[in-house]
């Protein structure tokens, strides 16, 4: 019924549910979202797999929901990966213009660019992304493509994100048993930060947050450009796992509790105010402060904020970010997520839309299907690039990684 | 050291209880320190008999023929309740009384907590070093070492501990057991030396007991000691990866859990810069903690440069039960439950701790008193998965509970 290299499977391992995302490039190539699967994830925490057995059977529900819903079979996906081993630095290459007239040719911005990729790894690191930010060109700042001018010397900062090697395997390991091929892994925090902003928003400068339940991934967008990308295993999990220490109730308890009474700011309106939950027969059993439950989440948000804050601050970043804040991932259901933000980042926040691609509303308008839809949208920009030619097949160049046994 | 004849000289004693306390004693003892008397008291009179030169005392000779008190930590505190008047002669005239104990057995758990309070009468400050028992030793032997600890805890002004089972990270295939416990009794006796360096000679930023006690005490939680040392040309970076791979600080990771910590670096000449890039690296994997820090020249050290770091676990981290379930555990064990020490002894123990110290530490108890009444402080759903460290802390650890807001 529709041509295979047409559709696009984005498939996200969460630590809170496996998601499969089926999008279409139609006729007139652009990009139709057809159907979504999804399945509760049992086997991953902080966004890592640590029991692949279980974690097998979720992705094999999740896609068989997706190609139910689409009407379509699954044969290769586009893999979002995350953990607290994947971080992000920006390195420069220099490469000196040797030829006689200055002129910088191909030839010169393809070494500044593998310069700029030839850095000091551990063996057991591998890199997922090599982003391209702007040339420099004797200096001068903001160039996109030097080929043609004159110059001395050309420079070209690129954003690596790396992460191990061996843990980057599991998730692969995992779909690949389900007789699935690979098309490429991308980091969730890149996956959808695609979907969710706008070039404008590009443009102007924006930070976007993936407030999953295992992990928490950001992107710094300025200029058109990433600037940085980061993890912090830290997310939805920890406010669950907090409020049942500090609540003393059993996990599940909490999980429903901060669903239903959490907020991440805490107003004078819940001082004192409790609430009775219901035992497992029905009948009123314990009382819970709503006050100590906001108080308990209000700080661990505030501290995943605050950590990225100051990751951000260091840099410099913030002062760029025009745009503002763009919150996704299911803890951006989160009553009040917004405020908090926006008093840690000085900034405005929202949360994001994938307002880029058409198809199902239901699923567009979902903050935690961001990193899906992100991915199919990665792997939509892949096909194009593959069937104009204009890069090698991105299969080969994660080569190494997709065909170790 | 003392300006004029009229201030006494501050003298320090050691003394070891029961068979592990004494060895370590023993191997101290080597070390020949000036003015630092070691003293043994044991229940067995064939393990006291092997000692040579220190002094020796046989508790409770009348009631148990010096045949040991046969791991039964009540006859042990029978045999020091006995002879109360030779444990107070040993401890006659001395300021600070280091008592090495290793606790599980008999005599150190039973009579330790009472020579304990004996060298406290005598008015002595007294720092128990508690040597714990191996795992392999059997439950038994752990809750009787958990009890000792507990009573240590409310006779010394400090207690360290020093579990052995520490000790299995040092030990390959091939050390023999004699070797396996040099290196423990090697450990307690460096340890000692150390804190002796520390409080009785001269030093360029002087540590003193109190600030000891500061760290150590009203923490409910044990301390724990390590020393590193270390010579060449970087020998500070060297010396503070070998502290933070010490077994005991448990890769720095000990360090984030810390509320106080002394640091007391001694070389024979040291740098500024030493001094920082050491005291750097101690903060930063301690951010929230009181740290003090000393600093002394010895010019017996050469090029070597050794750094002590006295570190006592925040509250809420230790694992130790509250004060109020363990007394609530105690009548289970009826055997126990008369050595509990006499409320007239706990009472003034118990409220001398407040006085006399900084604000961070009365802030710490404050803390206390708002907190849940805690179990262990458990990580929930990521106990068995790799901790996220940011800078020293455990982001797997509540929040709130590590900025300490109280929830009351």
């Amino acid at each position: 019924m529709f041509d295979s290299a047409s559709i696009i499977v984005g498939l996200e391992i969460g630590t809170s549910k496996v998601c499969a995302v089926v999008g279409e490039i139609n006729a007139a190539g652009s990009l139709n979202i057809i159907g979504v699967g999804q399945c509760r994830s049992r086997g991953v925490r902080k966004g890592e797999i640590v029991d692949p057995a279980t974690t097998s059977e979720d992705v094999r529900n999740a896609i068989v929901e997706a190609e139910q819903m689409a009407d379509v079979e699954i044969r290769s996906v586009y893999l979002g990966v995350t953990g607290g081993h994947i971080r992000g630095f920006t390195n420069r290459g220099v490469h000196p213009v040797v030829s006689a007239d200055r002129e910088i040719t191909k030839e010169d911005v393809e070494d500044v660019i593998k310069n700029a990729k030839a850095i000091n790894l551990p063996a057991e690191n591998y890199v997922l992304h090599a982003i391209r930010q702007h040339f420099l060109v004797d200096g001068q700042d903001g160039i996109s493509d030097p080929v043609g001018m004159l110059g001395a010397r050309v420079e070209v900062d690129m954003h690596v994100v790396h992460g191990s090697f061996n843990r980057l395997q599991n998730p692969i390991r995992v779909v690949k048993g389900l007789q699935l091929d690979v098309e490429a892994i991308v980091f969730n925090g890149l996956a959808s930060s695609l979907a969710l902003l706008t070039n404008e928003q590009k443009e102007m400068g924006a930070l976007v947050i993936d407030l999953g339940a295992g992990a928490t991934e950001y992107a710094v967008y300025s200029n058109g450009i990433i600037k940085q990308i980061g993890a912090l295993a830290v997310g939805g999990d920890h406010i669950s796992n907090d409020l049942a220490f500090g609540l003393k109730a059993p996990l599940s308890r909490a999980e429903e509790l901060k669903v239903q009474h959490g907020a991440a700011l805490l107003d004078d309106s819940v001082k004192g105010q409790t609430v009775t939950v219901k035992n497992e027969l029905g009948f009123a059993g314990k009382t819970i402060n709503i006050e100590h439950l906001r108080r308990i989440m209000s700080l661990r948000l505030e501290e995943i904020f605050q950590l990225i804050e100051q990751q951000l601050s260091s840099a410099g970043f913030l002062d760029y970010l025009r745009a503002g804040v763009v919150l996704s991932g299911g803890g951006a259901r989160t009553a009040e997520i917004q405020k908090l933000a926006e008093n840690v980042f000085q900034l405005p926040a929202v949360v994001g839309k994938t307002n880029c691609v058409n198809g199902l509303r239901s699923a567009l308008d979902q903050p935690e299907f961001a990193t899906g839809i992100g991915l199919v949208k990665f792997g939509s920009f892949q096909q194009k690039k593959r069937r104009t030619g204009v890069a090698r097949s991105i299969r080969e160049s994660f080569h190494s990684l997709l065909n170790r046994e | 050291m003392s300006p004029g004849n009229s201030i006494r000289k501050f003298t320090i004693k050691v003394l070891g209880i029961g068979g592990a306390g004494c060895n370590a004693a023993r191997h101290f003892a080597r070390l020949n320190l000036p003015d630092v008397p070691c003293a043994l008291l044991n229940t067995d009179a064939a393990a006291l008999g092997q000692a040579t030169s220190e002094s020796k005392v046989l508790l409770g000779f009348k009631s148990m023929r010096g045949l040991g008190a046969g791991g039964d930590p009540e006859r042990g505190r029978q045999a020091a309740e006995e002879d109360r008047d030779q444990i107070r002669a040993a401890c006659e005239g001395a300021d600070l009384i280091f008592i090495i104990a290793g606790v599980g057995g008999g005599t150190g758990t039973g009579a330790g907590p009472v020579v304990a309070r004996i060298a406290k009468e005598s008015g002595a400050l007294v720092l128990a070093m508690v040597i714990l028992p191996f795992d392999c030793e059997g439950g038994r032997r752990q809750r009787q070492a958990q009890m000792g600890l507990q009573e240590f805890k409310k006779a010394a002004d400090g207690v360290i501990c020093l579990p052995n089972q520490k000790l299995l990270q040092f030990v390959d295939e091939k050390t023999s057991l004699p070797e396996a416990f040099a290196i423990g009794n090697d450990w307690v006796a460096q340890g000692v030396r150390s804190m002796w360096r520390m409080l009785s000679q001269p030093s360029l930023i002087n540590v003193d007991f109190a600030d000891l006690c500061g760290v150590l005490r009203d923490r409910h939680a044990e301390g724990s000691l390590a020393t590193a040392e270390a010579q060449g040309e970087n020998r500070a970076t060297e010396v503070i990866n070998k502290l933070l791979a010490h077994p005991l600080i448990e890769n720095g990771h000990g360090l984030a859990e810390t509320a106080g910590a002394l640091v007391s670096i001694a070389a024979s000449n040291l740098t500024m810069n030493e001094v920082t890039r050491i005291m750097e690296q101690i903060t930063r994997h301690c951010e929230q903690a009181h740290v003090i820090m000393g600093a002394s020249i010895d010019e017996s050290f050469g090029d070597r440069l050794s750094v002590t770091l006295v570190a006592s676990r925040r509250e809420s981290a230790a694992n130790e039960e509250p004060p109020a379930h363990s007394r609530m555990e105690v009548p289970s064990n009826a055997r126990f439950t008369n050595p509990a020490p006499p409320p007239a002894v706990q009472l003034p123990n118990g409220h001398g701790h407040g006085h006399g110290h900084g604000r961070g530490r009365k802030s710490s108890s404050r803390l206390r008193q708002t907190q849940l009444p805690l179990e262990i402080l458990s990580k929930g759903r990521f106990e068995k998965s790799e901790p996220t460290l940011h800078q020293g802390q455990d982001l797997d650890v509540p929040t709130y509970i590590r900025r300490g807001v109280a929830l009351n």
